[in-house]
């Protein structure tokens, strides 16, 4: 396996409704200054990938026109997935590992604002048997944190706690969208908006874009003096009908935090992508992670959820933090589809001998 | 084949074969800086370019970015309208929504000094005399009908200059 | 530029997809339609509701239906205050995952229940079948409360 690292890391000043930009005028800046931080242009990108999804943008192969803002001139190596830009990395990850690139430009976004978010992502659903229904995200949400709240994995008030934490931590991260809580106890006294959900339970429609630049062992040490070294990295996927899942456990994330390696060594810090409070209890418990591991300082995605790109910046923010000394070890979890479906696990870690 | 032993109740009647699954999502959008700029410019009949400070090319119409140096673009270019056209199709099928009589000539047309082209219709000629390299201009909506919409304009039509030298566009086409 | 003179437009996509069913979803959507509710038997026993083509843990194709009483129990449910276009009810309602009496797994719809008060994890629901049935999950209009008048298992 080659050692691939987070070598720079971007990301946009989260907003609920960006009104000044288009897709392409929101981009930009971040793929703009991952590259000037690290003194290179485009030329020097083996391989560029990014994540996005049309049904937000409301056109087809809307991720075309963004890459307006990569430059493709020369015609430039080039993928896209549609669903979080974790997996672009994943890909990009891949194609790194097979020795087709030592350098590769990894970007998401999502522009929730245009439309309606609960109505577009009911878009993802089977079909044929909840697509007529027009079931919600929030809705599903709800369904599987009740049936955290009947099995005992969580209680309202740790998810209470989780929302306080969250958006408390996020008072020191610039490019939060939602900072600072009540108490958690004051929170509980805000009516359900979607039983057993709360305000404070859900993550905020955000409009945001963040990028990475990944590189392979020297070229990484080349680039910066603190690379964030990828040293595992897997993803998961469940049946998509919830009916035929257990909604209290992740399964996927366990295998996925088995085949990455997360109990190798002791975790410091995570950043998990769960949207919802009760969901970070699910993953925690799949992830193994134990009272003492510093979770979401950033805020996570209660604080700031851009679609697209939540999972991409657990990363980003997981790497920062490894590449500052503030974490030795870290680990990212990134996930799609509605209720956990699909899981990324990402352990990184510094320099060894730090 | 699947074998598949249906309930006695339904092998008599007529299977489902398919379904309707309709759906119908709502935006609004918005149109970024250089696009407003552009359409605000439509507007008032001026057709405004946008170059490159990087490769220097008029990038039009323009989205915030040049495309091949994925750089801000934002020297604001006022461009004739009139052009070449640099390439064109003759259209005999009927696209639901449009209510253009066939056959009827869509065509790119690159105005004098940019670097990129207009999508647009060309009329007032016989469909079967248009040809790449023909001089146009546009032909605007009423100021009353103006809007912050390529529809302002109407068509192009030709100008009757000299056909223009395929050498001079053919980086365009 | 400022926000005011950035410029902004309506656009609605609408997409008509007609789409064609496998043999296991035509079955129980013609079920749908004449008013039974089937699964189908996955290579572990269980029984699947809503039923599907192929088995969710081995992917073999799956024949085995099973006839099924359009009766269940909750067990999972939230609480929908303000309907959205196209959902099965327009005024409040809960989503519930139904274990149909004899199935393994959930089927996600809608249950007419009034209020929240009234819903509990594993009450009793029985489909409210549509008047007009044309072979869709919306033939289903919803469920409604049981009470104890069945008895499931």
């Amino acid at each position: 396996m080659r050692d691939v690292a987070v070598v720079a890391f971007a990301q946009s000043h989260h907003v609920r409704r960006e009104q000044a930009r288009n897709e392409v005028e929101m981009v930009m800046p971040v793929l703009h200054q991952v590259k000037t931080e690290l003194g290179i242009d485009q030329s020097q990108i083996d391989f560029t990938c990014s994540g996005s999804t049309d049904y937000l943008a409301g056109s087809a192969f809307s991720f075309v026109m963004t890459l307006d803002g990569v430059g493709a001139s020369p015609p430039i190596s080039e993928s896209h997935v549609e669903m979080d830009a974790a997996w672009a990395l994943y890909e990009a990850w891949v194609k790194i590992q097979t020795g087709a690139a030592d350098t590769a430009l990894v970007y998401g976004y999502g522009k929730s604002s245009p439309g309606a978010l609960r109505d577009v992502l009911s878009r993802q659903l089977d079909p044929y048997y909840l697509g007529p229904l027009w079931p919600d995200s929030v809705a599903l949400a709800a369904l599987q944190a009740r049936a955290c709240l009947d099995g005992g994995v969580t209680t309202v008030e740790e998810m209470a706690e989780i929302a306080a934490r969250s958006r408390r931590a996020a008072a020191d991260n610039p490019f939060a969208q939602l900072q600072g809580s009540d108490d958690p106890a004051v929170l509980l006294k805000e009516a359900e908006i979607a039983a057993p959900l709360r305000r404070h339970d859900c993550p905020p429609i955000t409009d945001g874009a963040a990028a990475i630049v990944l590189a392979a062992g020297d070229r990484a040490r080349e680039l910066t003096d603190a690379p964030a070294w990828i040293r595992g990295i897997d993803h998961r996927i469940e049946a998509h009908s919830l009916g035929v899942r257990d909604l209290t456990t992740s399964p996927s994330t366990a295998l996925a935090a088995a085949r990455s390696g997360v109990a190798d060594a002791p975790v410091e810090l995570a950043e998990l992508h769960a949207p919802f409070t009760h969901q970070e209890v699910i993953v925690r418990t799949a992830l193994g992670l134990g009272g003492d591991v510093t979770v979401n300082p950033s805020g996570g995605p209660l604080a700031a959820n851009p679609l697209i790109a939540g999972g991409l910046i657990r990363i980003g923010e997981a790497a920062r933090r490894v590449s500052s000394g503030e974490a030795g070890r870290a680990v990212a979890h990134a996930t799609s589809g509605p209720c956990l479906q699909q899981n990324l696990v990402c352990v990184l870690e510094g320099e060894r001998g730090h | 084949m699947s074998d598949l032993v249906l309930p006695e109740a339904l092998r008599g009647v007529e299977p489902v074969r398919s379904i309707r699954t309709p759906a119908r999502l709502e935006y609004t959008f918005t149109a970024g800086q250089a696009t407003s700029r552009f359409l605000r410019g439509i507007s008032r009949k001026k057709i405004l370019g946008e170059r490159c400070g990087v490769c220097g090319k008029v990038i039009l119409p323009p989205r915030g970015s040049c495309p091949n140096d994925g750089v801000p673009t934002s020297e604001q270019v006022e461009l004739p309208d009139r052009g070449i056209v640099t390439t064109f199709c003759v259209v005999n099928v009927k696209f639901s929504g449009s209510a253009m009589e066939l056959p009827y000539v869509c065509a790119t047309v690159v105005p004098d000094g940019s670097d990129m082209g207009l999508f647009g219709m060309v009329q007032e000629i016989p469909f079967d005399q248009i040809r790449m390299g023909m001089r146009v201009e546009a032909v605007w909506v009423d100021d009353d009908d103006l809007t912050h919409d390529l529809a302002s304009i109407k068509w192009w039509r030709p100008t009757g200059e000299p056909d223009a030298d395929y050498e001079s566009y053919r980086e365009h086409v | 530029m400022s926000e005011a003179e950035i410029l902004s437009a309506p656009l609605v996509l609408e997409y008509p997809f007609k789409r064609t069913v496998g043999p296991v979803q035509s079955a129980f959507l013609t079920g749908l339609r004449e008013g039974m509710v089937l699964g189908v038997r996955a290579e572990d026993g269980r029984v699947l509701c809503p039923p599907v083509e192929y088995d969710p843990v081995t992917s073999a194709e799956l024949t085995e239906l099973v006839e099924l009483p359009a009766t269940g129990r909750v067990t999972t449910w939230s609480w929908e205050p303000a309907p959205r276009a196209g959902q099965p009810l327009d005024h409040p309602f809960a989503w519930a995952l139904v274990q149909i009496d004899g199935a393994d797994t959930g089927l996600l719809h809608a249950l007419d229940a009034g209020s929240p008060d009234e819903v509990t994890t594993g009450m009793r629901v029985r489909v409210r079948w549509n008047d007009e049935r044309e072979g869709a999950i919306t033939d289903i209009a919803c469920f409604e409360p049981a009470g104890d008048e069945e008895g499931g298992q």
